[in-house]
């Protein structure tokens, strides 16, 4: 049987110039900014992360030709395009305040008084048209003002801490520290609790798998092989009201 | 309170910023005295409206610098709604803050106000506060 | 007429008496209104530097979405919100050139040249819906209480936007009689509170609240009504230093909202005394303003 296998000439993809901190690069029209700085010969010791667009590592900031708007974006995320001006901004100095969470309590003033500079904002939108994940950061910066934390906690939900906003803040606020702790407000005090998780964890701590588990543990290795070989699964194709036979552990 | 009247003093540099900011004209001002005897805050001034305006009028920097004038002002527009040459004082009173200001100086700096005031003030005084005498 | 009403940002929390009964009333009135629902803070103050445009983008971006729902009236209850919006309304309605420059600025907003009517509350009643028809819906007039307007500054200066004649206005007084109050006439009814300088000059603004509030008293007031939540700042919670510093006695301070939402005979919890000073409930029970029971 003849193993060859077919080839056909790979096709290269085109050059485009970009330029990266101020020089000119050639790189393929196909690549991510990340990538093509790499391309380019640049290593990231800084500024790259998961390289999935969520982790805010990689904000980019980049202008085009004729074009007096500063764009951003995620070097990860965002094709290059031809005559890109470019730039990373793996930092943006942000202090976030220190508090004791345990000693707050949900009410708005707590958050005037660790972000006092809130008041600062005056509606100018830089940090929304800068954000690369679509955030609208005055409206949350807008609902924090009024004392509404559970809208700004659901409107900077997509925050990746990026930075960004920061950067272009004429009021000199840190939006994403201060959403950050809205969410952590919202999500400890405001939201409703989960009873059925608290009574699960509870029976957990009064020994409900105890015994299930220390039977596992008394075991020898062929045993728990065995055991483990032989365990009743779920069919693929079962139902919803599917139950296992032995419901000694569940 | 007396004042040397001399070139030396006077700093047209300053006069022609606090015009361009305010777009009001202070040599307008016959001295009469209504904003001074409107002025809220009158007994809380270092140095009354009127003589502001004189102040203005020789561009003496030095002692405008040193009034509290335009940081105990209220913006509360008595002033001008009574000057007999309609200057707006008020906003002669902004373009003396701005002229400060504008050089990245914060009158009241909002990290040092207390946290208990803040909790018990409502949120436009921060607002308008922050707004008149940060940076 | 088609209302946006414009909330702005202290009234949702400290001056939650100030909204709830407001627009209670309003509805019991059948005043058709749609709150804005996206808005943000207007800035409280207008900026008074020519070549300062930046500070004029939050209260246009509040007429723009008022705009946006087709709405032509803008309806303010914070008296300095009013001030603030009405003055960068007219700038926009008059100034080409900057007009121009805010609306290129906010490229991600449409255009906007001041087609929206910024009204507030005192100014509506007046000449929108009426203190005559008011007079008639009262239902549980306020017993002769006797009450001190005071408008303070935002609502009056300057001319271009005052609801009424700086030095000698009458349309509060006609809006407390219309709710059945006697109206108590003093000087400084229209003299600034201190404001804003509660940050940086404290004893300075807690002296001039504390002469309006001892002329109010001079004058006969049982009680004074406002419009401003920094006012009801500086002249309401501030009595309690001024008991220290100026062995002051008391003055209930209500917003105007919540006598008219006693004299409609709205229930009690419309109007949120909770937030204002104890002794303010205590006098509306007194003078069986709102029910002993409640």
């Amino acid at each position: 049987m003849s193993t060859t296998v077919e080839t056909k000439d790979a096709v290269a993809a085109k050059l485009i110039p970009i330029y990266i901190m101020g020089k000119k690069y050639e790189v393929p029209e196909t690549l991510t900014i990340m990538k093509a700085m790499e391309y380019a010969g640049y290593k990231y010791i800084r500024g790259c992360g998961c390289r999935g667009g969520v982790c805010g590592a990689c904000s980019t900031v980049y202008r085009k030709p004729g074009d007096y708007k500063i764009y951003s974006g995620l070097a990860c995320q965002t094709v290059v395009e031809p005559e890109m001006y470019l730039t990373q901004l793996p930092f943006y100095p942000a202090m976030r305040a220190t508090y004791n969470f345990n000693d707050l309590t949900g009410a708005p003033e707590e958050i005037f008084e660790l972000y006092p500079e809130l008041f600062r904002c005056v509606a100018c939108n830089a940090c929304t048209k800068i954000c690369p994940m679509d955030v609208e950061v005055m409206d949350y910066i807008a609902a924090l003002k009024r004392g509404d934390i559970k809208a700004a906690a659901e409107i900077s939900f997509d925050c990746i801490q990026c930075g960004l906003c920061a950067s272009r803040c004429m009021g000199e606020l840190p939006q994403y520290h201060i959403a950050q702790l809205a969410r952590r407000i919202n999500g400890a005090y405001l939201t409703p609790k989960a009873e059925h998780l608290k009574t699960m964890v509870a029976n957990i701590a009064d020994g409900r798998y105890s015994e299930c588990l220390n039977e596992l543990k008394g075991m020898d290795e062929d045993t728990l092989k065995k055991t483990y070989t032989d365990r009743e699964m779920e069919p693929a194709t079962a139902g919803e009201d599917w139950t296992p036979k032995e419901s000694k552990c569940l | 309170m007396a004042i040397n009247i001399s070139n030396r003093d006077s700093d047209d540099k300053l006069r022609q910023k606090v015009t361009e900011i305010s777009g009001q004209n202070f040599q307008k001002c016959y001295q009469c005295g209504t904003c001074s005897g409107s002025c809220p805050m009158s007994e809380h001034l270092t140095v009354q409206p009127r003589r502001i305006m004189a102040l203005l009028q020789l561009g003496n920097r030095k002692a405008l610098s040193e009034a509290n004038t335009p940081w105990v002002c209220a913006s509360c527009h008595t002033c001008m709604v009574r000057c007999p040459r309609s200057i707006d004082i008020t906003r002669l009173m902004e373009a003396l803050r701005l002229v400060k200001l504008r050089q990245n100086f914060d009158k009241v700096h909002p990290n040092k106000v207390k946290p208990e005031e803040i909790a018990k003030l409502p949120q436009i005084a921060m607002v308008s506060g922050f707004r008149k005498m940060t940076s | 007429m088609k209302i946006s009403y414009y909330p702005g940002c202290t009234l949702k929390t400290r001056a939650k008496n100030l909204e709830t009964s407001a627009l209670a009333s309003l509805k019991a009135l059948g005043v058709e209104f749609e709150e804005l629902p996206r808005w943000n803070c207007c800035g409280a103050v207008y900026s008074l530097a020519d070549d300062d445009l930046i500070h004029l983008v939050a209260p246009v971006r509040d007429l723009i979405r008022v705009k946006e729902r087709g709405h032509d009236t803008m309806l303010t209850l914070c008296s300095m919100c009013y001030n603030t919006i009405a003055r960068a309304n007219d700038l926009m309605k008059n100034d080409e050139e900057k007009r121009y420059t805010i609306n290129s600025f906010m490229d991600e907003e449409p255009d906007y040249a001041g087609e929206v009517r910024v009204l507030h509350f005192l100014d509506f009643f007046r000449d929108e819906f009426g203190f005559d028809k008011l007079k008639e819906k009262v239902t549980h007039p306020l017993n002769g209480l006797k009450v001190a307007p005071y408008y303070g500054c935002t609502l009056l200066r300057p001319k271009e936007v005052a609801l009424d004649k700086p030095d000698r206005p009458e349309l509060f007084q006609q809006f407390l009689q219309a709710l059945g109050a006697e109206v108590v006439e003093y000087g400084s009814s229209t003299t600034c509170c201190g404001a804003y300088q509660v940050l940086n000059e404290p004893g300075a603004a807690l002296t001039v609240s504390h002469n309006i509030l001892k002329d109010a008293l001079n004058h006969g007031a049982e009680a004074m009504a406002l419009t401003c939540p920094l006012c009801d700042y500086n002249l309401g919670r501030r009595q309690e230093a001024m008991k220290e510093k100026f062995d002051f006695g008391d003055l209930p301070i209500y917003y105007f909202t919540q006598l008219l939402a006693m004299a409609l005979g709205l229930p009690v919890e419309e109007s949120h005394f909770e937030l204002n000073t104890d002794s303010s409930q205590e006098l509306l029970k007194n003078k069986n303003i709102i029910n002993k029971s409640a």
